[in-house]
């Protein structure tokens, strides 16, 4: 049998994470003060996060992160890369 | 672009700054930290009841609380630090809680911890436990977390931490007799403490073993050696300007009886800033990464020794709400209903206690008037003091009192159960398209309040280029000097318009549309800056959302009474006295047989007809500068003619007042519409001076709102005479 790695597994960013999924953080793009706070808030590579709601507009989404419940922007999620874990 | 946003430093130290105000008589200093939304204020009430009082930090606009508590004959000064997520980035709050720890000798920090979420406030008591030796963790919302299922085993994270730590529930008073004590015992040595220095990867650590000596060398030895070698290392601009004015070397001096270090001379700073260079340039390109991801994984090693998490179905009380709150189908129109409300509240409970206050306050005028009369004093006298002045205060004390005792509370309710945020997250994508910052709705909050405070805010947002939208469209959220003025004329012409059975509804829905009319010119205003005169990308944005809490009541009252109520009272009767005066003075100065406000009124009046108001409007909106909330008693005054002795008891006769001066409904909605629109306060556009420093940006704050507010009202009178309303 051949061992296929699901579409749902591979590598992605924050912002296509969708509502209820959990994933890793592998890395973040981003430099200076944002990367900072995003540090600071607990964001950083190997941290486990899930995404919980979306706002009514669409964006911006509520994630899990250590469990407090953070909001980003899509423009700011891009800008990390995850890998989704299975629920 | 020229935007300048006077973000200069004083020269001063923080360690003089600090000490030049804290008046003496307390036996011991004491630091309140911790993350936002962790309950501190909560607790800092709690420990300081009513022996508290709000200033500002030496030389920022960030607010500062202090209080005061006894325990067992100790006096205990409490100051409560902004709520911070960490230490280590350049914001002015965390400048500021850092610099109070390092320099203002505390003799004991308090860290607040939301037990809910323990990991990621532990980052920020790591941070605490480097710079200060005497620390003690106040463990609270353990209800909270016991409800959500975790357990922190607060003795084994003392434990870890080797500092005290205990569990509380600050706002039902629980564990607080036992922070305190804990409090004593740190603040007066008799419980000793060894707190835990994060561990650090091998190549920082060895950078730090290198330079460490050399700084010592330089400023003695100092507790918190190993940090400020850190933050030289890391290259804190900061820290290295306290070596070189010598504010460290002093510390270091106080720290130890002997005298002994001098200040650095500038070859051994040189010398010092050389090696911590060489240090540095190894590491330097991800240092921060390095020290939080190794302060994160010491959390993570502490909570899985002390935090448990019991199996099974966990409470989802908050998603439940979420899930309704921020809903695709009813977010929206539950956040209209529930604005709605407040108003309707508002509305139909400030009536009656309205119309008693004024029935109380006048029968007083007449009183007083017998008094003069009986005295023989002169006319104009009577007519100066009684007419004028007492008059617009009792206008304004009746008028405002009631709406405001209700409006208020219930504001603050909303904002204590945490939905404030839930709103933020809903409409974000509004700002996002307005090229504004996510915090921009958080600023508008505010602005509801004061827009004083609003502009304030603003300095959360650290892209100047949002800071100056948020700053510039502040003012289009009606404050609490505009609510008397809006909520007036929605129940005088809006009411009574229509039966009664429907009356406050109508009033409510009136003043919901108002309030959305000001968001939207928000909006296109930020739209149009963000496209024109303030190009640029949106910064990064993170919204916390807090588990909803169960409302202190009590506090709410306190809060909104003392803070708000009161406060804006004040304000108005010490503007309305004087305004009362110049009105009464206006109406009252004959020059060619008429008086100086119907020469002046008779000016205007062209340009008010224009845009559906009329001289006396204006007039009444440029004497009401320093204070908004008193264009309706000025408008009162110039219509009275200020000498005329007419009580004004009811909503009814107001609207008789009103319309005999040819008042209609496109006058009060053109009215509403100016209010709403028109430039800010004197306060404000102070507030904006000192924030911008930009004579450029303070007079467009000004003209910005006055050109939307003539164009709005404008169109409006314009389209509603020609569709033949009027």
């Amino acid at each position: 049998m051949k061992l296929r790695l699901s579409k749902d597994l591979e590598c992605k960013t924050l912002a296509e994470v969708k509502v209820g999924q959990r994933a890793r953080v592998v890395e973040l793009l981003v430099e200076g003060l944002t990367r900072r706070r995003l540090l600071d808030l607990g964001l950083l590579p190997g941290t486990e996060v899930t995404a919980v709601m979306r706002s009514p507009l669409g964006t911006p989404m509520a994630y899990d992160i250590r469990g407090s419940m953070l909001a980003l922007r899509p423009e700011d999620a891009s800008k990390i890369t995850v890998k989704p874990l299975r629920s | 672009m020229g935007i300048n946003l006077g973000t200069e430093r004083k020269g001063r130290g923080f360690y003089q700054e600090n000490h030049g105000d804290l008046e003496k008589g307390h036996d011991y200093l004491v630091a309140l930290a911790g993350n936002p939304n962790t309950g501190k204020s909560t607790v800092f009430n709690a420990l300081t009841g009513l022996r508290q009082h709000v200033g500002n930090w030496p030389g920022k606009t960030v607010a500062r609380a202090e209080g005061s508590f006894t325990y067992m004959g100790k006096r205990y000064k409490l100051i409560d630090l902004p709520g911070t997520y960490s230490l280590l980035s350049t914001a002015t709050d965390e400048e500021i809680a850092r610099n109070f720890l390092l320099f203002g000798h505390p003799e004991v920090v308090v860290v607040v911890v939301d037990s809910t979420i323990l990991e990621r406030n532990l980052n920020l008591v790591l941070q605490v436990l480097e710079i200060s030796n005497r620390v003690v963790i106040c463990l609270n919302l353990v209800d909270e977390a016991a409800r959500k299922g975790i357990k922190v085993d607060a003795e084994q994270l003392s434990l870890d931490l080797g500092v005290p730590v205990v569990p509380t529930v600050a706002n039902v008073g629980k564990g607080l007799n036992d922070l305190a004590k804990a409090i004593a015992g740190v603040a007066s040595g008799a419980i000793p403490t060894s707190p835990r220095h994060f561990a650090l990867k091998a190549e920082i650590r060895k950078a730090l073993d290198e330079v460490t000596p050399h700084v010592e060398r330089v400023v003695g030895d100092l507790p918190n050696i190993r940090w400020i070698t850190m933050r030289l290392l890391e290259g804190d601009a900061r820290i290295r300007q306290t070596l070189e004015n010598g504010e460290l070397a002093s510390l270091a001096r106080l720290n130890q009886d002997v005298s002994v270090v001098a200040t650095p001379t500038e070859a051994e700073l040189k010398e010092l800033f050389h090696r911590v260079q060489i240090a540095a340039s190894r590491i330097r390109e991800f240092f921060h990464d390095h020290i939080v991801s190794s302060i994160y994984a010491d959390a993570e090693v502490i909570v899985s020794k002390a935090v448990s998490k019991a199996e099974g179905p966990k409470s989802d009380r908050d998603a439940r709400i979420d899930r309704i709150l921020t809903s695709r189908i009813v977010g929206f129109p539950i956040m209209i209903a529930l604005l709605l409300g407040v108003f309707w509240i508002t509305i139909e409970g400030a009536n009656i206690p309205s119309r008693l206050l004024a029935e109380g306050l006048f029968w007083l005028e007449d009183q007083f008037t017998l008094l003069f009369r009986w005295f023989g004093a002169p006319g104009w006298l009577e007519g100066l003091l009684v007419h004028g002045t007492y008059r617009g205060l009792a206008w304004v004390v009746s008028v405002m009192l009631p709406p405001m005792a209700i409006f208020f509370p219930l504001f603050t309710l909303l904002e204590d159960v945490g939905y404030l945020p839930r709103v933020a997250f809903n409409i974000d994508r509004f700002f996002k398209w307005a090229g504004a910052h996510g915090k921009q709705t958080i600023t508008m909050c505010m602005g509801f309040g004061c827009n004083a405070a609003g502009v304030v805010s603003c300095r959360s947002i650290s892209s100047p280029r949002e800071r100056l939208i948020a700053i510039l469209t502040n003012n289009f959220v009606p404050c609490n000097g505009r609510w008397p003025t809006l909520i007036l004329m929605a129940i005088v012409f809006m009411a009574t318009a229509f039966p009664p059975a429907i009356s406050s509804v109508m009033a409510s829905f009136a003043m919901v549309t108002i309030t959305l009319i000001g968001i939207l010119a928000t909006f296109i205003v930020s739209a149009l800056l963000s496209r024109t005169l303030l190009r640029g990308e949106e910064s990064f944005f993170a919204l916390e959302m807090p588990s909803y809490r169960r409302p202190q009541v009590l506090r709410v009252l306190y809060t909104s009474l003392i803070d708000r109520t009161i406060k804006v009272l004040y304000r108005a009767i010490i503007w309305a006295a004087p305004a009362g005066a110049v009105t009464w003075i206006l109406g009252n100065v004959y020059i060619g047989g008429e008086t100086l406000m119907t020469h002046i009124a008779g000016f205007l009046s062209p340009i008010g007809l224009l845009i559906g108001l009329d001289g006396i409007i204006l007039l009444a909106f440029i004497i009401a500068l320093p204070a908004n909330e008193i264009v309706i008693p000025i408008i009162i005054m110039g219509y009275t003619g200020a000498s005329m002795m007419i009580e004004l008891e009811s909503m009814v006769e107001l609207h008789v007042l009103f319309t005999a001066q040819g008042f209609t409904i496109i006058t009060a909605i053109s009215l509403m519409l100016f209010s709403v629109l028109h430039y800010p306060c004197a306060t404000t556009t102070h507030t904006i001076w000192n924030e911008t420093k930009s004579a450029k940006w303070t007079l467009l704050s000004n003209l910005i709102p006055l050109a939307v507010a003539l164009l709005v009202c404008f169109v409006f009178t314009q389209s509603a005479h020609i569709l033949g309303f009027f």
